[in-house]
Order: C-alpha cells, then sequence, then structure tokens
C-alpha cells in the first residue's frame, strides 16, 4: 500500500512554501548543490512552483523540480510546446519562478541558442548584470526526437553554452498518446494500436542519447527521477560544461504508459533494473560510464530483472502479456540485452 | 536617389559629412545592420539575400562589430534565434528570401505575437514552384498579416536609410512590433549604387544607444519590471492564452500597429532633419499625384521605372502620378484617400498574385477607395512574376491603355484583372 499522506516539512516562519527565484544584479554566490533531503527542503524552493496543471502521477514535474535543484545561479529556462508548457503557464499564471520563454514546438533549442548568443553579446558589452546566466531547456521527446531535432542538432553542432534536458515519455501525450521516434517497439498509441495485424508500434526507439554522443559535445546523460541524486548530479555537471549538454531522462506518464498513477517512479526504477533506460553519462574525455543502479547492475549482473517486471505494470504492453505473444517479448528482452551488452562494452567503468 | 527637394532646412549632417559608398543592396544592408549596434544576428544563406549574411560575417570575423553571428541550420531557426535573443533584451536581425522567409512563416507569428522588436531584412524572390530565385512580391505578400511592420525600400539608399530607421521605428516603447526591410532581389540586391552614409556615432545617437527594454506591469511585482528574460525579475513569455485572454492580447497589437502609422511618419521627419533624406511622408510617397487623372500605385524598385515615364508623360501634358506605397503593413488607408481624392482611374501594380483573388495591394487599395467619396475605376496589373523585366515601353503600353479605359468611362469585372509582360 502506498502511503498518499505528505511528510510535513517546517518551512521557515513566516515564509511561504514556495518563492518566486530573484537574483539580484551582481549576485555572484553559487547555489550549493545539496543532497540531504531535510536540509533541501529548508533551504532550496523548486523553480516550478506549485498550481500547476500536470496530471497527478506525471514524472515531468519532478524531472524539472531536481532539476532546479541543480541550478547553481541566475537561469533562463526554454520549453518546447508540450505537456509541460501548456499544463505550467496557462494565461495569466505561470508555475515558473524563473525567467522562462516558450516559442514554439521544434525550435526550443534555437531558441536557447538565441538567448545564448544574446548573453554573450552582453557580457561583451558590459551590459549583462551577472558574471553568467545559465540557459537550460525542456522539451518533451517530440519536441526533441522528432520536430525539433534539426534545431537540437544545429545547437550542438554550434557549440552553444545550453543544457538541453529532454523529458522523454515516450510519445505525444500532450496530443493524446500518438507515437513518436522515443515510443518503444509493440508500445500501443493511438497511431501505433494494437490491431489484429499489428501489435502496436512496429519501430525500435530511436537512440537518442547515442545520437547525441555522436556530435561529441562535452556532456551527455540519461537519467530518471526515481535515481534523484544522479539526476541532480548530472544536471549540475551538464549546467557546469563549457558546451552544449544534453541529458536524457525518462519520464513515465500514467496516462499514456497506463499505469497507476501512484507507481510511476516504481515504473521509472524497474526501467532501469530491467536494463531497459539504462544509466549512464558520457564525455569526449571520460567516454562512457555507468552510473547510479545500473553501475550496481553491472558489477552484479544478478540484479538485472526480466523486461516483463518493466511490461508487466503498463497497460501499454497489456497485449504482450498474453500467452500468444511469448514471442514479441523475447523480441523485446533480446533487444534490451543486445542494447546492455553494447553499452558494457564501451563503458570503461563496468567489470569486464 | 530620394529627390533632395526643397532644402530649407540643413541636415545635422549634410552630404559633405556623410560618406559616400559604393554598394550594392545587400552590403548596404549589411552595412545599416553594423552600424545599428546589432546584438544577436542569425541567419541562414539564400538567394538572392546572401550577400548580406556573407558581408556581416565579414564584418564579424575582422572584428569590426560586438555583434553575435549565428550561423544556423535553417531559417525557422534564424527567426527563433532572434525571437530568443529579443526576449533576452538584445537587439536582433535577419534576412531571408523566398522559401526561407516561407519556412519562417510560423515563427514570425510569434515575434510579433510575443511583441518583440527586431528587424528582417527581406530580399524579395518568387515562391515556388516552379522554383526562381528572381525577384516579385509573392513571399511578401505570405506574409503581411504576420503582424510585422513592412517597409518596402526603392533603391539602395533607401534600403540603408530604412533598414537604420526599422529599428527605431520597432523599438518605440508605443509600437514594440516586428518589422520588415523589404528590398527587390536582384533589381536592387545585386546592383551596385553610390549612397551616402552616416558615421558610426550618428546611427548609434539616431537609435539612443543599445536596445531598450519596454516596461510591462505583473501583479507579483510591485514596479514595472522588464519585460525581458530578466533573472532579476522573472516573467513567464509565451504562455498559453485561450478564448478567455487569446482576444484581448491580439487586439492591442492592432492597436500598437496604428500607432506605428505615426511613428513611421515622425522617424521620416526625424531622419530628414539628421541627413536632407525623406522619403514623401514615410509611409507613402507621392509624385505627381495632386492633380492626376491617373494615378498608378507601386511598390520597391519599379516605381524608379514608372517615375520615368510618368514624367515623360508629363511632358506631354497627361495627367498622370505615382504613388508609391513606402509602408505596406501599417498599410495607409488615410494617406490613399487623401491623395486620390481627385483621381478618376487608379491603377495598382501587383508583383505577386492570389490564385482565385486579385493581388494583394489591389485588395487593400480597394478596401481604402471604398470610403473615398470620389470612386475612381480601379484595375489590377499583375506584372514581373518571377523576375520578368519591367521595362518603360510596359509602363507605356499601360498608361495608353489606361487613356483608353478613362476616356471608355468604365472598366468590366472581367477586365480588371490584367497580365503585364506575359506571353500568350
Amino acid at each position: 500500500m502506498v502511503v498518499k499522506t505528505l511528510p510535513e516539512i517546517q518551512v521557515k516562519k513566516g515564509e511561504p512554501p514556495y518563492k518566486i527565484w530573484i537574483f539580484e544584479p551582481g549576485e555572484k554566490k553559487e547555489l550549493p548543490l545539496i543532497f540531504n533531503l531535510r536540509q533541501l527542503a529548508e533551504q532550496r524552493r523548486p523553480a516550478l512552483l506549485p498550481g500547476h496543471r500536470m496530471c497527478a502521477g506525471c514524472a515531468a514535474p519532478i524531472v524539472v523540480k531536481l532539476a532546479s535543484f541543480a541550478f547553481r545561479g541566475p537561469t533562463i529556462v526554454v520549453t518546447a510546446t508540450g505537456c509541460l508548457e501548456v499544463s505550467t503557464t496557462i494565461y495569466p499564471y505561470t508555475s515558473w519562478a524563473l525567467p522562462w520563454i516558450h516559442n514554439a514546438f521544434e525550435n526550443a533549442a534555437a531558441t536557447a541558442s538565441g538567448i545564448e548568443a544574446a548573453i554573450k553579446a552582453m557580457k561583451k558589452t558590459g551590459r549583462l548584470k551577472y558574471e553568467n546566466v545559465d540557459v537550460v531547456v525542456f522539451a518533451g521527446d517530440g519536441g526533441t526526437y522528432d520536430i525539433g531535432f534539426q534545431a537540437l542538432s544545429g545547437m550542438a553542432e554550434r557549440g552553444h553554452d545550453v543544457l538541453y534536458i529532454l523529458y522523454d515519455n515516450e510519445a505525444y501525450m500532450n496530443t493524446g498518446i500518438q507515437r513518436s521516434g522515443g515510443t518503444p517497439k509493440y508500445a500501443w498509441t493511438t497511431t501505433s494500436p494494437v490491431g489484429r495485424v499489428i501489435p502496436g508500434k512496429s519501430e525500435n526507439k530511436k537512440p537518442i542519447a547515442d545520437i547525441m554522443v555522436a556530435h561529441r559535445i562535452p556532456y551527455v546523460a540519461t537519467a530518471t527521477p526515481a535515481h534523484w541524486m544522479d539526476l541532480v548530479k548530472k544536471v549540475r555537471k551538464g549546467i557546469e560544461v563549457n558546451g552544449p549538454a544534453f541529458i536524457h531522462a525518462l519520464s513515465s506518464c500514467d496516462r499514456g504508459w497506463r499505469h497507476e498513477e501512484s507507481i510511476s517512479v516504481e515504473v521509472l526504477r524497474r526501467a532501469v533494473d530491467t536494463c531497459y533506460f539504462p544509466l549512464w553519462e558520457w564525455s569526449p574525455e571520460t567516454g562512457y560510464l555507468l552510473t547510479d543502479r545500473s553501475l550496481v547492475i553491472a558489477r552484479n549482473p544478478s540484479l538485472k530483472q526480466p523486461i516483463e517486471k518493466f511490461l508487466e505494470v503498463q497497460g501499454r504492453f497489456r497485449h504482450l502479456l498474453r500467452p500468444e505473444n511469448k514471442e514479441l517479448v523475447k523480441q523485446l528482452q533480446e533487444y534490451v540485452d543486445a542494447t546492455w551488452n553494447d553499452l558494457l562494452k564501451r563503458a570503461s567503468n563496468a567489470p569486464r | 536617389m530620394s529627390r533632395l527637394s526643397e532644402l530649407e532646412l540643413i541636415p545635422k549632417y549634410p552630404r559633405e559629412k556623410q560618406t559616400m559608398i559604393n554598394v550594392n543592396g545587400d552590403e548596404a544592408i549589411a552595412y545599416a545592420v553594423k552600424q545599428s549596434y546589432v546584438d544577436v544576428v542569425a541567419a541562414y544563406p539564400i538567394t538572392p539575400q546572401t550577400i548580406i549574411v556573407e558581408k556581416f560575417s565579414e564584418f564579424v570575423a575582422n572584428g569590426e562589430t560586438h555583434t553575435e553571428f549565428v550561423a544556423v541550420e535553417s531559417e525557422h531557426s534564424a527567426m527563433s534565434a532572434c525571437v530568443g535573443a529579443a526576449a533576452s533584451g538584445a537587439r536582433a536581425f535577419t534576412a531571408t528570401s523566398s522559401q526561407g522567409l516561407a519556412l519562417m512563416v510560423e515563427v514570425l507569428y510569434i515575434a510579433s505575437g510575443l511583441r518583440l522588436p527586431m528587424v528582417l531584412a527581406v530580399v524579395n524572390r518568387a515562391l515556388s514552384a516552379p522554383i526562381n530565385i528572381h525577384n516579385d512580391h509573392s513571399d511578401a505578400y505570405l506574409m503581411r498579416d504576420a503582424g510585422w511592420i513592412m517597409l518596402f525600400a526603392e533603391n539602395v539608399q533607401e534600403a540603408y536609410d530604412t533598414t537604420i530607421q526599422a529599428f527605431k521605428i520597432s523599438e518605440h516603447p508605443d509600437v514594440q512590433l516586428p518589422a520588415s526591410v523589404h528590398i527587390d532581389g536582384f533589381f536592387l540586391s545585386h546592383t551596385l549604387e553610390n549612397i551616402y552614409t552616416l558615421p558610426d556615432e550618428a546611427v548609434y545617437d539616431f537609435l539612443g544607444g543599445p536596445r531598450k527594454i519596454a516596461k510591462v506591469r505583473v501583479d507579483y511585482f510591485d514596479e514595472e519590471v522588464n519585460y525581458a528574460l530578466d533573472p532579476a525579475r522573472p516573467l513567464s513569455i509565451g504562455n498559453l492564452a485561450l478564448y478567455d485572454y487569446y482576444f484581448e492580447i491580439k487586439v492591442p497589437q492592432v492597436l500598437s500597429m496604428r500607432k506605428a502609422e505615426e511613428v513611421i511618419k515622425e522617424v521620416n521627419e526625424e531622419w530628414y532633419k539628421l541627413t536632407g533624406r525623406k522619403y514623401g511622408n514615410g509611409l507613402v510617397d507621392p509624385f505627381m499625384v495632386e492633380d492626376a487623372d491617373i494615378v498608378i500605385i507601386a511598390m520597391g524598385s519599379s516605381a524608379g521605372t514608372v517615375r520615368s515615364v510618368v514624367k515623360k508623360y508629363r511632358e506631354k501634358g497627361v495627367k498622370v502620378g505615382l504613388l508609391r506605397i513606402r509602408s505596406f503593413r501599417p498599410f495607409p488607408h488615410k494617406d490613399i484617400v487623401e491623395l486620390l481624392s481627385g483621381s478618376k482611374l487608379v491603377a495598382v501594380m501587383d508583383k505577386g498574385i492570389g490564385p482565385g483573388q486579385y493581388g494583394a495591394l489591389y485588395l487593400d487599395v480597394a478596401a481604402s477607395l471604398y470610403h473615398s467619396k470620389s470612386k475612381p475605376i480601379l484595375v489590377d496589373y499583375v506584372y514581373g512574376l518571377g523576375g520578368r523585366d519591367l521595362s518603360p515601353e510596359m509602363v507605356e503600353q499601360m498608361i495608353n491603355n489606361l487613356l483608353k479605359d478613362l476616356e471608355k468611362g468604365y472598366i468590366l469585372e472581367e477586365e480588371r484583372l490584367r497580365f503585364l509582360g506575359v506571353r500568350g
């Protein structure tokens, strides 16, 4: 049974439970990373304020809040059109505690490029009020894998100092669960329905993070909000590097994945435990490095769970659990094993 | 060249204090941008706009400007980056033509809807298909409802002048709308002309230095705050506004566009005092229109050709005039009604078509004239598509036909859309 009451954490007397993030001009203090939960709750407020209209059980706001715990100072956020954008900024309200812009669906990376260029130009002419302003993009899988890929690739090639965080819920959830380049094979969506002939999406997920590695940008990583310290550390690294960084955060969607809203984090944990979504980071200096739970599994392969553990809790894979579809599950298992083994070969910290 | 009529006023920078340079239209725009203290230029090359990007890259490579040049991977990203830069409080510029503009259109509407001042140079070129690289105004017609101020230059000197003016107009506190400067592909972009240019500091002062950010009021701050992505006073820009607010956000855009009419006029006068050059009242540039029976309306470089033919016919005693539209958006309805109050026949020259409809310029002029007491006969001449040259002989042929129409006293509906210079 899941405990539904939230822990009561005392905030400072007289202070509201949320705050707009204000950096007065000239402020130089770098915000420290905090991993002690109580300290974090007392000292830091997420950049996404309460009152937003994301669905109960959606992991995207968890990604955003955790990422904002890693922000080090003045930060501008860019969001692509998508669930996160429409449900956090319904005019005349906004849930964003820091400067935020949404331009269109496919151009978050290009918009961020322009912001970063403006910051540079202001700095050059002594008009920037801070030492440094960080630019962070949040975009969904549609705005990253598919329609926004050109802008993302262009931003990476040009070397803009921007951290791009993909929250990947594996389909176009904002328009009502249509397949994207990030949807896994055999998943049900409204445009890859499970029919009498075709059992869900026919194609595999595009390896977006590996594609970003191929751009040889300073930092690429995968993360999930279920492994929160790992995510926070990676976001800080992504911000600190000089140049583009990309973080692929898996983000469960209870509406689209068809699971209980209370198990969003558990589903993501299973994604990592089954090696469906391994946690790693990459930089030109270190190459691939496994992190967190995935490193543990690499060292102790008996911890690796079968793919069914990930599939069984999600309605979008329900058809795969029927006896006649055993072959399809086997195929998925083989695919996961192949990609995992491939990663083990590449990761320099995997046991040989 | 602009006509330096009646110089009662001595400009702050008379010709001898200006520098004459020999440039084509693209280079003139690149030079004007360099002088305009632009922070971000994000652009993608397309013929015939290419020289603007090339020339500007040279300025950057030689350290002649502080501008960040973002060599984006598409025009869509060019406009998107400009939106990001302008939202950060920077002065932004981009340039494109034809297909590039078509790709940009989505973001053009966003730039104006978000009320972000910036300047876009459009080197007008025909839209595909068939693919073509030469000039007509079909790309400009594509963006006419995008909420941008659209200014058409007649020559290279005006391209230089208008580019600088466009920043001032766009950033005016009452306007806060993006502005586009249009020059005709090849006819202006690749044609060398001697132009007078101001010293850098004169342009800097004219624009009031770097871009000033407009102030807005939001309910969670007591004081007015910068309308920009400012970590000191965070705002959300680009929110979702539904049926309960969208309308109220769009209407002020229309009102600001109306205010832009006055600002364009003011800036035209201010430029006159600075340089001794002005273009009509800024919105329209009439030539021998007062007593004309026949008035020809045109935009862009063709106006020069028409003007020379008008002069010739005036010498013969034919009462013909030219009304050049400089500001296509905001459209100068009032000026048109006033200036055409005595005319009997008005021929609109459209360098673009909308199949199933008249040309866009014709429609706008017709909308103006519906409210004029003296309703002149109105006819649409579509010409120059895909860069087809407009020769003086063609203009003469047009005027000769118009004289016959005038004598007849009417034009039938089926004859109201005419094609000038097409075979068969």
